[in-house]
């Protein structure tokens, strides 16, 4: 059994190199000068050098990113878990003609990815008036999270007991307030997964931005630091500490997220 | 279907309670399809305008020559498919798609089974080795490009790791070659989505109760034995969903391959959504550009309906589950 476990902790220890020394390659590169990296790639930073990361640090560019990011990425969000709710309290807990039609409907939604309807998409945003507008890629990306959403919500709703809501009714409660005041309050677990699963949908999202977006004030950050990498090539060093800043709003989401974020990944795929 | 998986649940709705009086039935049956109605309406607006509008939408301006401005005009019938299918670059393209999607089962597959059951050990550390593993996912494709364009420039921090530990003959023009370019931008989409499966697969061992092993274990079955025919076809759902994830994504592939290599050199690299980008939007070839949608299109959905019928069809009961 030990023997067995050796293998495992090499194993593991071979994954956490692979996996992590890309990151530190970044991370430690931005605390080094372009002469250092170009010298010696593989070198460690002696002595620390500051200048890379305060400059980004202190850029209007990198704020502008991130403040891009995040409206989009809170209102495509807002906008998926307030329809997708409210759809999926009328697929689960009324009855009526057509109903699994529109739940199939939605579903379907699963098999057409946002990648494949980017250009027809561009076209129309064009007609709508919505390029180079946050609305043109928010709206979008919640359209296009609304399925899986639909499809964890649904079954969460159907498994809080009916009695709760006969109940609230017999007090004279109103559906759509048994709705508001016990349903909602009780998916509040399924509510945090399928936020997440939205959010670092959006935040990571690059094809629609790019169609979007030509102004590059309104790049969100996957454009920028593209963008920034491709502007500075001759200055490695400080693409480093550009892209290593990038990395954190989506790291430390992660580190509190992970729960939900596997939770809802994995949820969704019988175990 | 995959619909299928979730109508099997019976509704567990109360039906709405009768009302003695036939006037207030009614005003009831009215008030709750305005319910509905407000309830249902926002999100199927939503979901048709932006989701299967444009993909329909597509599928018209794919029968004319277009610049993407003034009328439609010029119908050209199938011609963009035709010319789509018989030009070498998108033949090349399919290719690629194709050879991503199978290297991904081929390697991924069993890196991701081999890692999920070493790491199901009682290993100490384990909540923070799932972490680590899982975090190149929560990055984007644009940093996993920029950080891996970087490392692999000719003479970088690869080359001279390599150098390093004497493997120096190996060093290549990891982006530059026509011949390699292909194979390390899978390295990378590799580096980049290996967390996913082995979380899945770790998810899925979850379910494997511990008597079955223990009872192989006694009628005398090997450790090999045990895995072989014990936990692997209990994994067999969740290995399914991820080849459908993993193909799917294949598919489609484009940040990655848009920023490390706009597709070069010459072509080599090009997959089906860069050349969609590439004609319809660098080019202002929209009528060309939304038939390549459509054949993306096409080739995903039919992918998609004849792996539920033929792999996902015994899944399908609950395929689909809520969170636990």
């Amino acid at each position: 059994m030990s023997r067995r476990n050796t293998v495992g902790y090499l194993a593991a220890f071979a994954v956490i190199g692979v996996t992590v020394v890309p990151l530190l390659f970044v991370v430690l590169g931005g605390f080094r000068t372009t002469a250092q990296i170009n010298s010696s790639p593989a070198g460690l930073p002696g002595p620390f050098v500051w200048d890379n990361y305060i400059e980004v640090a202190t850029s209007l560019q990198f704020w502008r990113l991130l403040g891009n990011s995040m409206l989009i990425a809170v209102i495509a969000t807002t906008l998926a878990v307030v329809l997708g709710s409210m759809a999926a309290f009328a697929l689960s807990r009324y009855v009526f003609r057509g109903r699994e039609a529109f739940y199939t409907l939605f579903t379907l939604g699963l098999l057409f990815p946002l990648g494949v309807a980017t250009l027809p998409l561009y076209l129309w945003l064009r007609e709508l008036n919505l390029l180079e507008n946050p609305l043109g890629v928010a709206i979008p990306e919640a359209a296009f999270s609304l399925p899986v959403t639909i499809v964890i919500l649904r079954p969460f709703m159907n498994a809080i007991p009916g009695e709760l809501e006969d109940a609230a009714l017999l007090d004279g409660a109103a559906k759509l307030g048994f709705f508001w005041r016990i349903l909602l309050p009780l998916s509040r677990p399924a509510l945090i997964t399928v936020s997440v699963l939205a959010f670092v949908t959006s935040w990571n999202f690059y094809l629609l931005p790019l169609l979007v977006f030509n102004d590059s004030t309104n790049f969100t950050l996957p454009l920028g630091v593209a963008m920034f990498q491709s502007e500075h090539t001759q200055d490695t060093a400080k693409v480093l500490a550009f892209t290593a800043l990038s990395m954190i709003p989506a790291l430390t989401f992660f580190v509190f997220a992970e729960r939900r974020m596997v939770g809802g990944l994995t949820g969704s795929v019988k175990g | 279907m995959m619909s299928a998986a979730i109508t099997t649940r019976p509704p567990t709705a109360p039906v709405p309670h009768a009302p003695a009086a036939g006037g207030t039935r009614r005003r009831s049956r009215l008030r709750t399809r305005l319910e509905l109605a407000l309830l249902l309406v926002p999100a199927l607006v939503l979901f048709v305008g932006f989701v299967l509008i444009p993909i329909g939408v597509a599928g018209y301006y794919s029968l004319y020559s277009w610049n993407g401005f003034g009328p439609l005009t010029d119908f050209v019938g199938l011609d963009n498919y035709v010319e789509a299918f018989s030009g070498d670059v998108f033949q090349g393209a399919i290719g690629h798609n194709l050879i991503i999607a199978t290297l991904s089962i081929v390697v991924q597959l069993p890196l991701s089974i081999g890692l999920a059951l070493l790491l199901n050990r009682k290993l100490r550390g384990r909540t923070f080795l799932r972490m680590v593993v899982f975090a190149p996912y929560v990055l984007s494709e644009a940093v996993t490009a920029v950080i891996w364009l970087l490392m692999l420039q000719p003479g970088g921090f690869v080359d001279e790791i390599l150098r390093g530990v004497g493997l120096g003959g190996f060093v290549q023009l990891w982006l530059a070659d026509q011949s390699l370019v292909l194979y390390t931008l899978f390295v990378v989409i590799t580096w980049k989505y290996i967390g996913f499966g082995v979380i899945l697969l770790l998810a899925g061992l979850q379910g494997v109760p511990p008597e079955l092993r223990e009872a192989a274990a006694l009628d005398g079955a090997s450790a090999w034995q045990t895995t072989r025919h014990v936990v692997l076809p209990l994994l067999g759902p969740t290995i399914r969903i991820w080849v459908f994830l993993s193909v799917i994504g294949s598919l489609q592939l484009f940040d990655l391959v848009w920023i490390m290599t706009l597709g070069g050199p010459a072509n080599a690299s090009t997959t089906m959504a860069t050349y969609l980008v590439d004609h319809g939007f660098k080019r202002y070839e929209f009528g060309f550009g939304s038939a390549v949608a459509v054949i993306l299109f096409i080739i995903c959905f039919l992918f998609a309906l004849l792996y539920q019928r033929f792999a996902l069809r015994r899944d399908t009961q609950g395929a689909l589950t809520g969170v636990r």
